[in-house]
């Protein structure tokens, strides 16, 4: 008990108190440097904590993992690039690389366009709150519940039985004439309908962050635009979704990773089987199902580098938000 | 005193009918609204209606016969997953993981985002990006190197290790939405500040942090969830020590030990969303119109 009430200490006050005190002691110390060098070192102070944690935590393992894919099943043999020859060529990863590109399609416009109607709408009933919750909820669900979820929503019974699934129960109600479908067995709708599932997880996510960034535009540059005579149509394309360009940029470039990463849903729904198979779950199954370590790890190397051109974009933007503040 | 009152009673028909003309012509708003809530809650209500009916009957019927007559509802699923040994004392663990594994990544992220959007320094923009790439990296390929150096420091099955691994991870995302926020700031509000002369210091706890209060609270709900949520982790770095347990490890294990009876799972989904569902409601108060009034130059 003594234990339990000491730990509520630290997590409460002494965790909060070390991150302020950090901070204090660097401007204290720099307040000993001569004022000339202050603006040269004060910035490494400021991001020395967050380059170490991810210097351990991410950039290691990366590298570690990028040299380990150079190497055999169980990184005892050097085999070069071999490793890379497989992946791009493997039947299974053919497949996953379809698959990711429909996903990052799909997936990144859904979510993106999804969390910016509702952010913007939401914005403007006085139940903004409860109604902005429902849509994060999905988000709260632990992916292995959201999948018991989408199962019973995608339930097949064969033409004639009694449905089980949501989504086959609501369509043969309405439509007399519509066959029951296997929605996760059937090639066509498969890969869609797993999409859709990580839509309804994401789209909270988009919410809430261009939500945070809608807060942030000034109320008199609205008002303005609207006593000049402008509808909301007008506001919205001329002035909202211009102000929260660079929000978007980011909310799209993590759904992008997102869909790059996509994992969770197919490996609790399909475990990639019917022709959903995605990159991150053949990662998953070359690492711990058959234990090839170096091409699992060529995979990653393969993920790492498909984000570059994402990355370019956003360096661009960021210089330009500089140059314009 | 008569004239009074109906003076009164018109003008409250008058406010009424404004208010009425007011709702009926914002109506399509919320028929929008209130559609699309009820599209993303439908799979919800699916689940949750599933939580309350016996094992039997979710696998062979449909959720929706349950409002039919016989109406046949139990609590036995939450019973259970409630009275399993140790789920206090892990409901306790997980609020010992996840506060200082929201707290510490984001105050390390702020610091360095706000040397990022508002420092000059070399190789400035090239760091950036590579923070961006490595929100890429799958988890999953961290796991063996970093387990090897917790094992040599002594770090696992300790909760300040995971607060270590979990702001690892969190930090890329929460650098970048930092970033852009206090990145869209106007230049003249820290031309101001210093002119009064305020250090760097009192620039970012009195200008940057108030100022990006919906961007804070937004990570707050997040990285919260996220380590609430979080198996993986708390399975690799704590090693499925009962008394460091958090709900998630003691929930999957409950599954398990009762031979894949998923039906238990969906009560212990409701019980342990409770808390981040807590946590989005606190924070919304932080999502205000407004923050930066008066501060732009018009």
């Amino acid at each position: 008990m003594a234990n339990t009430l000491l730990m509520a200490l630290i997590v409460v006050l002494g965790v909060p108190a070390v991150m302020v005190g950090y901070v204090g002691l660097v401007e204290w110390l720099l307040g000993f440097l001569p004022e000339r060098h202050r603006p040269g070192v004060r910035p490494w102070l400021w991001i020395g904590p967050a380059v170490l944690f991810l210097v351990v935590f991410l950039v290691y393992p990366a590298l570690n993992t990028a040299g380990i894919s150079l190497f055999n099943a169980d990184s005892t043999r050097f085999v070069g690039l071999a490793n890379y020859a497989y992946v791009f060529t493997a039947q299974d990863m053919l497949i996953a690389f379809k698959n990711n590109i429909l996903w990052l399609v799909l997936f990144t416009l859904l979510t993106v366009t999804f969390g910016l109607i509702i952010a913007v709408l939401f914005d403007r009933v006085r139940y903004e709150a409860a109604a902005k919750a429902l849509i994060f909820l999905p988000m709260a669900i632990s992916f292995v519940a959201a999948g018991v979820i989408w199962k019973l929503m995608y339930d097949f019974k064969p033409a004639g039985l009694p449905q089980t699934g949501t989504v086959n129960a609501l369509l043969t109600t309405a439509i007399p004439s519509f066959q029951p479908q296997a929605w996760l067995f059937n090639p066509s709708t498969n890969n869609p309908g797993l999409i859709a599932v990580g839509v309804w997880m994401w789209t909270g996510f988009c919410m809430v962050i261009l939500s945070a960034g809608l807060k942030g535009i000034p109320t008199e540059i609205l008002e303005a635009a609207r006593v000049d005579g402008a509808n909301e149509w007008q506001v919205f394309w001329r002035i909202i979704l211009p102000m929260l360009s660079s929000t978007i940029t980011v909310v799209a470039t993590t759904m992008i990773i997102n869909s790059l990463k996509a994992f969770d849903i197919i490996y609790v729904m399909t475990n990639g089987n019917y022709g959903t198979e995605v990159i991150a779950n053949r990662m998953y199954k070359e690492m711990f199902n058959f234990h090839q370590f170096g091409r699992a790890s060529a995979i990653a190397v393969i993920l790492l580098l498909a984000i570059i051109p994402i990355m370019l974009k956003n360096i661009q933007d960021f210089r330009r938000q500089e140059a314009l503040r | 005193m008569t004239t009074a009152a109906t003076a009164q009673a018109r003008e409250r028909e008058a406010s009424l009918s404004a208010r009425l003309a007011r709702a009926l012509s914002q109506g399509p708003l919320h028929v929008v609204v209130l559609l699309i809530c009820a599209v993303w809650l439908l799979p919800s209500v699916g689940l949750l209606v599933s939580s309350f009916r016996p094992a039997r009957l979710v696998a062979s019927t449909g959720w929706w016969t349950a409002f039919t007559p016989p109406f046949n509802f139990t609590l036995g699923m939450y019973r259970e997953a409630l009275s399993t040994s140790g789920m206090a004392q892990s409901f306790i663990n997980s609020l010992f993981i996840s506060i200082p594994s929201t707290v510490i990544p984001i105050m390390i992220a702020a610091f360095a985002a706000y040397a990022f959007a508002w420092m000059k320094f070399p190789g400035r923009d090239l760091l950036f990006v590579i923070v961006v790439g490595l929100l890429v990296v799958p988890l999953q390929m961290t796991l063996i190197p970093v387990l090897r150096l917790f094992n040599a420091l002594g770090l696992t099955g300790t909760f300040f290790g995971i607060w270590l691994a979990h702001t690892g991870y969190g930090l890329p995302f929460a650098i970048y939405l930092l970033r852009n926020f206090f990145g869209a700031l106007p230049k003249d509000l820290f031309e101001s500040v210093y002119l009064d002369g305020a250090s760097p210091l009192t620039a970012f706890f009195w200008l940057v942090f108030p100022l990006s209060v919906p961007a804070l609270a937004s990570l707050v709900i997040f990285q919260f969830m996220w380590v609430w949520n979080d198996l993986l982790v708390a399975l690799i770095y704590l090693g499925g020590t009962p008394k460091v347990a958090p709900m998630t490890v003691t929930i999957s294990n409950l599954v398990n030990s009762l031979g894949g009876n998923w039906q238990v799972l969906t009560a212990a989904a409701f019980v342990s969303m409770l808390l981040p569902m807590l946590v989005f409601f606190s924070m919304q108060q932080y999502f205000v119109r407004g923050i930066l009034a008066g501060s732009v130059k018009g």
